[in-house]
């Protein structure tokens, strides 16, 4: 991918990210992610109905690549089943750790596949999925 | 100054993050090296030449502790695995036996997790309470609002010498008079003052202090427990074993060795031990003054320039220490820290461990610019160039 896009498109969701501020509804589910090696701190909220991601949404102060990655998924995710979420959180993940995935399924978020260079980063833009992956197992296990 | 004494600065770094850890100069690493290479032996358990020879340079640290921080014996120091063990040490060896519920124990919220967690965990335990002075605006800790906090109830004062974010340098010397004329523990948290400010526990009346040797041109995992004598004696191990012990028996009895080695159960942090010993001597060979005065004279000419940047945010411009909190306006720091990085600069980012002062400062995350003897004009240039071109950052982070 052109650097230049890549670049518009982190900057563009950081600097107006979707879907940002919380709302108080107890048919969301919440997780609070700390990354373990900096000091990003993201509130992930995700409201599913009838097995479809109708929305997400985030609060939090975190650095560009984690604040970008989790509107970027945002968009990528809404409206999905949850079956099809969790393909693109997999795939989005082995992307980040550098396992095989399926591109195609990753839109935007393929604008990330060149994190993996700079592994003081890959927590940052990992971030958001391991939120939503952990919420979509909280749901599970309901 | 002495630039040449760190084999490490031969790369092309600009090393800025010294309230972490400092870097080490050949000496240290030498003689820890001589220790690994030469004499490799446990202490006091060999007849052999090596464990003799190493007995004795173990040893005598205690002696050049002593004299750095003006102890009254060689029995005050305890040789520890850092600050923070030091303060769980002091909190949970001897505080969780002498307070009790309703007692207060004062302290600030710019204080380090170390200094703060182990009275919120005794807080839980045994009900004391923890009970915060507002800082200045300048989110300094002054003796004034510290006085209008004293009661009956205060059992304790327990702050940083300097803090790691502000970097003021509290008024040990007032404030330890007054625990003195109240009979309140004055326990003090060195991790950032020493070698930077002098120390002096007995003029301050200080009855515990923690400081650590990586933060001071010493090796990693090693640091000292300072206390009174007399507290020390009255003062619990945390950790029992070999070393520490006089006698065990069958029967249950136990006798413990004498302050300080009954605190030192199990095979010490050896090499780092003599490593801090060599530590010490570098920086009384340079002079804790000069190194003080060194870093604030250093501090004031980036000020200075920093100030013409009209996109920084400073937070503590005015404290006398080589500590420098900053902003890029609507950055986040930790973006800042790696667009730096791009340039070798190295700097911190984030709470610094310090999570209460955000109730204080409002922000939660900053980048610290932290001093030490060897930082020179050179590196303030370059990070003051690499900051005039912050326009690119996200060119360069993203």
């Amino acid at each position: 991918m052109d650097s230049n896009l890549r670049r518009e498109i982190i900057l563009e969701n950081y600097q107006n990210p979707v879907n940002r501020g919380l709302v108080d509804d107890d048919s969301y589910i919440l997780k609070n992610t700390n990354n373990d090696s900096c000091i990003d701190n993201i509130d992930i909220m995700v409201k599913v109905e009838d097995g479809i991601l109708k929305d997400i949404r985030f609060d939090g102060e975190a650095c560009a690549i984690s604040t970008s990655a989790t509107s970027v998924m945002i968009n990528r995710l809404l409206g999905k089943s949850v079956e099809e979420a969790k393909e693109v959180l997999k795939n989005y993940q082995n992307m980040i750790n550098e396992a095989e995935y399926d591109k195609e399924l990753l839109g935007e978020l393929n604008v990330y596949d060149e994190v993996s260079r700079q592994p003081n980063r890959k927590m940052c833009a990992l971030l958001p999925s391991n939120a939503i992956s952990s919420i979509l197992k909280m749901l599970e296990e309901k | 100054m002495n630039r040449e004494d760190f084999p490490v600065l031969k790369k092309d770094i600009v090393y800025f993050d010294n309230g972490a850890t400092t870097l080490k100069p050949k000496c240290v690493i030498s003689k820890m090296d001589d220790y690994y290479l030469n004499h490799t032996s446990n202490i006091h358990r060999g007849e052999y030449d090596f464990s003799i020879i190493t007995n004795r340079l173990y040893d005598e640290v205690r002696g050049l502790v002593k004299h750095f921080i003006n102890a009254e014996s060689e029995k005050e120091i305890v040789y520890t695995s850092g600050t923070t063990e030091s303060m769980n040490m002091i909190v949970f060896g001897f505080m969780m036996q002498h307070l009790k519920k309703g007692d207060v124990v004062l302290t600030d919220r710019a204080e380090h997790a170390s200094s703060v967690l182990p009275w919120l965990v005794l807080q839980k335990r045994i009900g004391i309470e923890v009970r915060y002075v507002d800082l200045e605006d300048d989110y300094s800790l002054s003796v004034e609002k510290l006085k209008k906090q004293i009661d009956d109830k205060v059992k304790v004062i327990s702050i940083a010498h300097i803090s790691n974010v502000v970097g003021d340098i509290r008024d040990t010397y007032s404030i330890g008079k007054i625990c003195k004329s109240k009979g309140i523990y004055f326990v003090v948290d060195a991790a950032q003052a020493a070698s930077h400010i002098p120390i002096d526990v007995l003029k301050d009346n200080i009855s515990f202090m923690g400081f650590s040797g990586h933060k001071m041109a010493g090796p990693t995992g090693v640091g000292i427990l300072y206390g009174k004598y007399d507290l020390l004696e009255e003062m619990e191990p945390l950790k029992y074993g070999g070393g520490m012990n006089q006698e065990f028996e069958s029967s249950g009895d136990f006798e413990l060795k004498e302050v300080p080695i009954k605190f030192e159960a199990g095979t010490p942090p050896i090499a780092e031990v003599i490593g801090l010993g060599e530590a010490i001597r570098y920086i009384e060979s340079i002079g804790v003054v000069n190194i003080h005065k060194h870093e604030v004279e250093l501090k004031r000419y980036l000020v200075s320039k920093l100030k013409n940047i009209p996109n920084i945010i400073l937070y503590n411009e005015n404290s006398e220490s080589g500590i420098l909190a900053f902003n890029i306006d609507g950055v986040f720091a930790q973006d800042t820290a790696i667009f730096l990085n791009h340039y070798n600069i190295y700097v911190r980012a984030g709470n610094h461990c310090t999570k209460m002062l955000k109730e204080e400062m409002n922000i939660r995350n900053t980048c610290r610019i932290s001093m030490y003897l060897y930082n020179n004009k050179e590196d303030v240039d370059r990070l003051v160039d690499a900051l005039l071109k912050s326009e690119d950052i996200f060119k360069v982070v993203i």
